[in-house]
This record gives structure tokens, C-alpha cells and sequence, in this order.
């Protein structure tokens, strides 16, 4: 599985990234000239195949000064920013999709976050790994070791991921939180395969989940 | 116009424009005088710059390059093979460098109001024969601008594909995208601010004091005589610290002592941050003029692009540039908060701009030491920008290995 993480950098940029079951189900989700804000949007490979797909007009916020340069020399616009403080300088309902893809296990502070994404955007679409998966259960139940796979591809003492969680974690803290799950992708791994909306048993078999949520009406 | 290579360039040395020689250009001759921002007239205005690279022949890849207070229109190079330092920026301006010369025409004016060339305080003013003094008119930021755009148009450049600017110079890089809102592709505005703030304004007020305290400036009208160098000194040595960062200090100097060992317990200048900052301003008497001092940081002082509008984003609104805003966390005389606000602005208004808060010791001076950050972010930017997407991530790596 690991040989997957690096991402493949050959081939035309505008392809690049379409391995992935989190990008294509985003693309897919993504009406034409949409607004995007991409949270945590790594090297902008996602917000690229938006811009050169969708034509969407976006805007990423990333932490990581290296990540950042990479997306200035795609000709993306991102804000140097910490999630966890809040999306202050954005103005309410301003996007029309917030995106937090593979970023949520890494805030400091979910339920801030979500809020911000809500207000911010009129949808937002949440991508996490799920750690209630079979393969994760099945490595910890028989080695007893914090997994290290294509899911949890970290050292647990170096790991940007403090919040750990399952899709029936999510699912009940959208409940807590007045937010609605509109709808819900299901993908065993992220390179491989492709995402699903009906999965028996998600949480015990879901490599990842994707959610399309917005505020409760 | 400037020697594009050196032919004794010495082959392990960094990469230079190597020699060059600075222009002059009188703009503004009457009656086509420059209206300014004051009310007052003034022309014919003489224009230094230097120009490094060549304008290509679609003359779309000229840069703008906006010096800070205390700079000048020598950026890059040397004017003379024996002189001790380089121009101002030659770590970003060059052949492979941030503002890459093989790539880009990069064109650096001295101020209005400067004194290196360019017309100042220090100026003969032609009605009298005599230097201005205090009689030249009050300048402003924009009429800076005004007087770069004058020369833009005299080069025949339809277009800039970017203006650079750190501190003030950022401070003009962001007036040209409102002011001149046709006229230019993109801006980089670098460790600078939309307004200047209350704490700036009062660094520039105390380094002027300490001019007008020096017996020796009389006025202003000191040319001919002694300067006023201690007060001129002290203003530098005011800015010095402005610049610098708690932490760069107590790194640089601590609490060192130079030339002993224990304290002498008297006047002399015995700690090494003394040290630093006497040398500073003794360095800077000898190339600046105490009135352009007091003009320039005048005209810092009035800076605040939201005069006549109702918010930051209103002022902002006529801008078509993308841009590439660069903050340095240390920076407390222009702190990263008024340029993130710059950002989510010009955000909210729907333009293009990437927003990077470069992580740093240094202070505000790191928008003149980070240059391989600095490098990493503004070369793929502009070749972005002038290429397109082609080609775009080679730049990313190449930014690396500066």
C-alpha cells in the first residue's frame, strides 16, 4: 500500500491527482464555476483540478510555507493560515463549497473548524480516513502497534493527526453539532478502486469516508 | 543602459549583472508640471534609475522594482569593479535570482524626494539657482508613484508585468495597483502595510526630532555648510532598531562588550549593540541627506490607502493586479496582521493573491535577509505570471536550490 502515498507527479498537471477517489468524488460534486475554499489544501493539486475543470475561482489556506510555494508556482491563490484560529479574515457564506480533505484528524479544534467551514460556505465536504477500518482494527488487534498503512501513513510521534476518528464518530458528532449530512462516499483505499454511496457496513469496511454536510435547517 | 554581463566577471562568484551605470531622466518639464497630492506644482523632475536585463520585444516581462527609505535606485551590480558592496538588493535582483535578469527587465528609480539622483530636497531649484530645502513641497507615496509611471511611459513600456517592493517600496507597489490599475499584471507587496500605523508614525517622528534638535541643520538650509549629522545619525540608529527583532539583537550582540572584558562603568560606547548601531549611523551620514529623511518619512506618514473611502476593501476595489503578499513573523514595525488584512480585502473583493508569512528572526530587515524564501516564493510566482502554467513547477524546484 505505501508505494501509493507519493502522489505522481508525471503526466499532465491537469491529470494529476485523478488516482485519487477523494479528488474525483470532489470533482464530481462540484458544479461548474463554483466558489471553493480548499482548508489544508497541501500542494493545491486538488484546487488545481478544480480550476481546471470545474473552472472553479479558489482559494486555499495552508499552513506549511513549503506547501504554499508549491501552490504559488500551480498559479493558485492560498492564504498562509491555522485553521484552528478561526477563518476570520472570510466572510460569511462567501464560498459555496468549504473543503477540508484529509485535514480534519490534524485541528486542534473540530467542532470550531466545522462551524467556521459552515459559516463560511453554504456546503462544506469533509474527507478523513477512518480508523475504525478492518485493516486498522486487524493491525492493532494482532501486532498491537499504532498502524502505519496508507490510512495512518504516520508514526504516532509524528503524526500531524491528534484526533483519530471512525465514520460512526463523524456521523454522531455532525448530530451534536446541528450539522446535516447531505450525502456520503464510501472508498476502501484512496488510489485505488472507486468511492461508493452505499456500503454494507461502512465502518468496519471504509478505508475513507466523504461527507457533504451543511448546516441543519 | 547597463552592461547585461560582466566580461571579467570572476567564475566561482555568485551570479551578478556585474556592472552597471545609472541614468537619468528629466520628466515633468513645464507646463506639463506634476500636480501633487499637496496641491503644489512641480517640474521639470529629474528621474535616477537603473535597468538590468533586457525589455523583450513583446515588452511584456519589465519589472518595477521600489526601493525602501533609505534605498536608491542602485539595486543589483556594482557601478565600479573596486566598489565594496553590491546594490541594495543584488541577493534577489540577478542572472537566476528571485527577479531573475535573463528572464525579466527589472527597472529601479530612486524616490521623489530622494537624494541619490534623483529630485529632492537637495535639488537645485531652478527659480533660485539654490538647493530647495525646506521649500520643496511636501511629496506623498502616490506622487512617487506618479513619477514612476512617468518613467514607465518613457521607456515605452505598455505594461509592467509586476511592481516589487518591500517596506515603503511595498507601500508604492500597492498604490501602482490601485492607482495604475491598467498599467500592471501583478504586485508584490513584502513586509509593508496599507497604513502606516501610530507606532510608525512615531519612530519617524523621534527620528526627525532628533534632525531638527541638531544645531547644524538650520531649517534646513544647511548645503554649502556642515550637515546635520548627529541628527541624521540618531534617526538611523532609531530606524535601526525598528528593524531588528528582540531576538536578532539579543542573538547578534547579547549583552557582549567589545574591546574588554569587564564594564568600564562610564560613556563610552561599550556594548556591542552600541557599537552596531553608532557604525549604522555613522555609515549612513556619509550617503544620505538629513532633509530626505524628513521628506520620505513624511511621506510614510501620510500613507493610508483608505483615505476617502470607507474601508479597506472600498480602497482596494479598483485593482486588477494579482498579487503576492509577503509577511515576515517577526516583523513588529509592519506586523503580518495589516498584511493578512490587505489580503482577506483584497480576498473579499474577489482578487487573485496568495498571502505567505514567511517564518523569521529577523524583523523587519527579513524582507532584505530571507532572500531564499523569499526567492523560493516570488520566482515561480512570476513565472506563473509570465509563462503561464508551463513549466511552473521546474521553477518551484529551482527556487530550491538557491
Amino acid at each position: 500500500m505505501n508505494e501509493e502515498q507519493a502522489p505522481a507527479r508525471a503526466g499532465s498537471e491537469n491529470n494529476e491527482g485523478l488516482q485519487r477517489n477523494d479528488f474525483r468524488t470532489v470533482l464530481d460534486l462540484v458544479e461548474p464555476g463554483s466558489r471553493v475554499l480548499d482548508l489544508g489544501c497541501g500542494d493545491g493539486t486538488l484546487l488545481q483540478l478544480l480550476r481546471a475543470r470545474k473552472q472553479a475561482s479558489g482559494y486555499g489556506v495552508e499552513m506549511d510555507q513549503r506547501l504554499i510555494m508549491e501552490c504559488i508556482a500551480r498559479g493558485l491563490s492560498v492564504f498562509q493560515g491555522n485553521l484552528d484560529e478561526g477563518l476570520r479574515d472570510f466572510e460569511d457564506q462567501s464560498f459555496d463549497y468549504v473543503i477540508l480533505n484529509q485535514t480534519l484528524p490534524a485541528v486542534h479544534r473540530p467542532a470550531y473548524v466545522l462551524d467556521e467551514m459552515l459559516r463560511v460556505g453554504k456546503m462544506g465536504i469533509v474527507s478523513f480516513p477512518n480508523f475504525a477500518c478492518w485493516r486498522v482494527r486487524w493491525h492493532l488487534l494482532t501486532r498491537g502497534r499504532m498502524p502505519v498503512d496508507e490510512i495512518i501513513p504516520y508514526e504516532w510521534y509524528d503524526t500531524p493527526n491528534i484526533h483519530h476518528l471512525t465514520v460512526v464518530d463523524f456521523e454522531e458528532f455532525c448530530r451534536k453539532q446541528g450539522v446535516a449530512i447531505r450525502r456520503a462516499f464510501y472508498f476502501r483505499q484512496l488510489s485505488r478502486g472507486h468511492a461508493v454511496t452505499r456500503m454494507l457496513r461502512p465502518n468496519l469496511r471504509a478505508g475513507y469516508a466523504l461527507f457533504v454536510i451543511a448546516r441543519e435547517p | 543602459m547597463t552592461t547585461h554581463k560582466p566580461s571579467t566577471a570572476a567564475k566561482q562568484e555568485e551570479p551578478s549583472v556585474g556592472i552597471v551605470s545609472p541614468n537619468q531622466v528629466r520628466l515633468f518639464q513645464p507646463p506639463h508640471v506634476l500636480k501633487l497630492a499637496n496641491g503644489a506644482a512641480l517640474g521639470p523632475i529629474t528621474i535616477q534609475y537603473e535597468t538590468y536585463g533586457r525589455l523583450n520585444a513583446k515588452k511584456d516581462n519589465a519589472i518595477l522594482l521600489c526601493h525602501a527609505l533609505s534605498g536608491d535606485a542602485h539595486a543589483a551590480g556594482r557601478h565600479a569593479p573596486e566598489d565594496p558592496a553590491p546594490g541594495w538588493w543584488d541577493t534577489a535582483v540577478g542572472p537566476g535570482k528571485a527577479l531573475d535578469t535573463d528572464e525579466y527587465f527589472i527597472l529601479c528609480a530612486n524616490v521623489l524626494g530622494g537624494c541619490k539622483g534623483s529630485t529632492g530636497a537637495s535639488s537645485t531649484d531652478p527659480a533660485t539657482g539654490r538647493p530647495y530645502g525646506l521649500s520643496f513641497p511636501i511629496v506623498t507615496i502616490g506622487d512617487m508613484v506618479e513619477c514612476q509611471k512617468a518613467l514607465v511611459d518613457h521607456l515605452g513600456i505598455p505594461k509592467l508585468l509586476a511592481v516589487v517592493g518591500g517596506s515603503m517600496g511595498g507601500m508604492q507597489a500597492l498604490e501602482w495597483a490601485v492607482r495604475f490599475p491598467e498599467k500592471i499584471q501583478a504586485a508584490i507587496p513584502v513586509a509593508t502595510t496599507y497604513r502606516l500605523s501610530a507606532q510608525g508614525i512615531a519612530f519617524n517622528a523621534v527620528g526627525r526630532e532628533a534632525i531638527f534638535a541638531d544645531p547644524n541643520w538650520k531649517r534646513g538650509d544647511y548645503y554649502g555648510g556642515e550637515a546635520p549629522a548627529s541628527g541624521l545619525a540618531i534617526a538611523r540608529m532609531i530606524g535601526h532598531i525598528t528593524y531588528l527583532s528582540d531576538k536578532s539583537m539579543h542573538e547578534k550582540f547579547g549583552r557582549e562588550l567589545r574591546h574588554r572584558e569587564e564594564y568600564a562603568y562610564n560613556f563610552e560606547t561599550e556594548f556591542q549593540v552600541e557599537s552596531y548601531l553608532r557604525h549604522q549611523g555613522q555609515k549612513f551620514i556619509q550617503r544620505f541627506d538629513a532633509n530626505s529623511y524628513l521628506y520620505i518619512t513624511k511621506a510614510m506618514d501620510y500613507f493610508d490607502m483608505t483615505d476617502n473611502f470607507p474601508s479597506l476593501r472600498a480602497s482596494l476595489k479598483r485593482t486588477r493586479a494579482k498579487f503576492l503578499l509577503l509577511a515576515f513573523s517577526s516583523d513588529w514595525l509592519f506586523p503580518p496582521q495589516e498584511m493578512r488584512d490587505i489580503a482577506g480585502a483584497l480576498r473579499a473583493n474577489g482578487a487573485d493573491v496568495t498571502y505567505l508569512e514567511i517564518k523569521s528572526d529577523y524583523g523587519h530587515d527579513a524582507f532584505l535577509l530571507e532572500t531564499e524564501e523569499v526567492t523560493r516564493a516570488m520566482k515561480p510566482f512570476l513565472r506563473y505570471l509570465h509563462r503561464g502554467g508551463h513549466g511552473a513547477h521546474r521553477g518551484a524546484a529551482e527556487g530550491g536550490v538557491l
